[in-house]
């Protein structure tokens, strides 16, 4: 589904990702584990279309796409997302009729006729259910005083509403309790099958615990320096990423 | 008596007929005779030049206009067509009941005794009275409630006209009722409309004015409310700016009765090279009343603004609430706007707040929308709206919102739906 090869991007003139090397083909679950400043976040931020990041070297290509090419909103309409690290607060934009235009400019670009509003709410109703979000919070301005946990919970309710074809997960679980935290791995572990798959960034382990990831990836200093099975991040959680550091001679 | 007139730009028009006060024509002419044109060393239009009106050559001339179907703003209302200054519609018999209307020129002397309108140092207020085409005198009878609004279009027609034209409503106690001002133009170049409003509202009394400016590039214009609310009256001014080359409003509220409200609402979308300055004075001389002002600008392309919003709370006005709020959005680096909003404060047990804000949209949201499928446009629209509909929501009737919403789409291309 995307094959990222030798990536190297840099910000303000600084380096930050020095050659990485990715590939998820669909339905697989990804995880992206790594100390801070590792580059997990600028991954993410690259893959979205960010203009602020420079990519100076390497390529990218979503499903026969050179995903480097296209804006933000069309590698949007071509199927990824990513649920934000920091939702944005938007006041006075309705989150439900900000998703309605997306989706029906999603649909145009991919030469489909536009949701009517009966299957647009249909669609509301049934995706809030499934992360347990507030209708009410549905149809507030996007994000606008919203509390963390519901901030994420919103990423994937939007998640669930543009059915991508891949998922990019910045740190979703950072700030949530346990409860909301399972509620969003519910959101997406249902919103699994065989033609999606998920790139899931964090910093704990305790997230995997709900996505069960089938390859887990350290990224350290702008690279993938080791990859593994999902028992790959519970030897992460315990012994932290010093030995990784040793082990390859970093 | 003939006062030799000193001003070159006014000298092809003629004196007014309309039986105005004799003491204000002549205050008018003696303003008239001892000021020049403000120049930007003048605090009250230190940000907006008006200088070069004074090199136009204006005239001015009756026209008609054909087809004024695209200026009703609201289907449901009483409208009165007025083109560079004069009543175009013959005033219908079948009149709301406790609703009288007159043309100015046909008043007599001792119906507009009663005037708000000053002139010390005021050129445009004195040259509003001394040349006045003509006006329209509105009064709205004790306890009436008026199902359907009051319309008043407005339109300049022409090169170089210049119309001074005068509105009078007198809303009597306990009555209710909302008005709809509209100015717009036709082929007009270097075009002037100056415009006072004289609001009374009395004891009780609920008024509501829409005013939407939408006159071609090439106008200028001046609108002027002088407002006077008795206790327990409610006043609301929606300004909705959308067009017009040059546009300051001059809006002046006295509020001398207790337990009274006043609403002033602004919305100024600009482009091109427009210039737009809102000056408005809340004045608060009686106590325990509410004040509630917002008003918000996107300014596009070279087009700059100005706010300046006062509020005065006198020694006695205790226990007043006097909120201001300006916002700001430039669209692009060449686009700028001064605001200052002012307070002062004489009386020792208030609650008043003002603020001002500036700023270009909020990128982060833009590419937060983006990521989710929606094109930059889309996004910049969606931003533009979600900010203007702020001001846009105050404004209770639905036509005058889907009129304003229209003509933003016209000229911006923004939907605001």
């Amino acid at each position: 589904m995307i094959t990222i090869k030798n990536l190297h991007t840099t910000i303000a003139g600084k380096e930050i990702l020095k050659g990485l090397n990715l590939e998820v083909k669909a339905g697989e679950i990804h995880a992206i584990m790594g100390p801070n400043g590792a580059g997990k976040s600028t991954l993410a931020s690259v893959l979205a279309g960010r203009e602020e990041y420079e990519v100076t070297q390497g390529s990218i290509d979503f499903d026969g796409k050179d995903l480097l090419d296209l804006e933000p909103e069309n590698r949007a309409r071509e199927g990824l997302f990513l649920a934000f690290q920091y939702p944005v607060e938007i006041p006075g934009v309705s989150n439900i009729n900000f998703l309605r235009s997306a989706i029906n400019e999603i649909r145009e670009y991919r030469g489909e006729d536009s949701l009517s509003a009966k299957d647009f709410m249909a669609r509301v109703r049934e995706k809030s259910a499934l992360v347990e979000l507030d209708p009410k919070l549905a149809s507030r301005s996007v994000n606008e005083g919203f509390s963390g946990g519901e901030k994420k919970r919103n990423e994937i309710f939007q998640m669930a509403m543009l059915e991508p074809k891949l998922a990019i997960l910045d740190e979703t679980d950072s700030g949530l309790d346990i409860d909301a935290l399972r509620i969003v791995a519910n959101g997406v572990n249902k919103l699994k099958n065989n033609h999606t798959a998920s790139i899931v960034i964090t910093h704990y382990q305790r997230l995997l615990d709900y996505i069960i990831p089938d390859f887990v990836h350290v990224l350290y200093d702008g690279r993938i320096v080791k990859t593994g099975g999902k028992e790959l991040a519970l030897e992460l959680e315990e012994k932290g990423y010093d030995w990784i550091k040793e082990e390859l001679a970093l | 008596m003939v006062i030799e007139n000193k001003h070159a730009f006014i000298k092809r028009l003629s004196l007014t007929s309309v039986p105005l006060p004799a003491n204000s024509i002549t205050e008018a002419n003696e303003t008239l005779d001892s000021n020049e044109i403000p120049t930007t060393r003048v605090e009250a239009w230190k940000y907006t030049r008006v200088a070069k009106l004074g090199k136009i050559d204006f005239i001015s001339e009756r026209k008609e206009v054909n087809d004024t179907s695209s200026y009703i703003i609201d289907d449901s209302a009483l409208t009165l067509f007025f083109v560079n200054g004069y009543l175009s519609t013959e005033i219908s018999d079948n009149l709301p009941e406790g609703f009288t209307c007159k043309k100015l020129s046909s008043c007599s002397s001792d119906d507009l005794q009663q005037t708000k309108v000053t002139h010390k140092s005021e050129l445009f207020n004195a040259l509003n009275t001394a040349y006045l085409n003509d006006g329209i005198w509105i009064n709205i009878k004790n306890n009436t409630v008026l199902d359907r609004p009051i319309q008043l279009i407005h339109i300049t027609k022409g090169a170089r006209q210049l119309t001074n034209f005068r509105t009078i409503i007198t809303a009597e106690s306990f009555s209710k009722s909302s008005f709809i001002q509209g100015f717009f133009s036709e082929d007009t170049d270097q075009s002037f409309t100056n415009s006072i409003t004289e609001i009374f509202v009395e004891e009780n009394a609920f008024l509501t004015i829409d005013k939407i400016q939408f006159e071609e590039e090439k106008a200028n214009h001046i609108s002027t409310e002088f407002v006077d609310q008795a206790k327990d009256s409610t006043f609301t001014l929606n300004t909705i700016t959308l067009n017009g080359g040059l546009v300051r409003n001059n809006i002046q509220v006295e509020v001398n009765g207790q337990n009274c409200t006043t609403n002033l609402n602004g919305a100024y979308l600009l482009k091109g090279k427009q210039h737009v300055d809102n000056h408005t004075t809340v004045d608060h001389i009686a106590a325990n009343c509410n004040s509630n002002e917002l008003y918000k600008g996107v300014i596009d392309e070279k087009a700059t603004a100005v706010f300046n919003g006062k509020v005065f709370v006198r020694k006695d006005a205790q226990k007043i609430n006097a909120f201001q709020s300006n916002g700001n959005v430039l669209l692009t680096d060449d686009a700028s706007v001064n605001s200052k909003p002012e307070l002062e404060i004489y009386a020792d047990d208030v609650k008043c707040s003002h603020g001002s804000t500036t700023g270009q949209l909020d990128e982060e949201a833009i590419f937060y929308l983006r990521a989710r499928g929606l094109s930059e446009k889309s996004a910049r629209k969606l931003m533009v709206s979600a900010f203007i509909g702020e001001v846009l929501g105050k404004i209770e009737n639905e036509s005058v919102v889907r009129y304003v919403e229209r003509l933003l789409k016209e000229r911006f291309e923004w939907d605001f739906n």
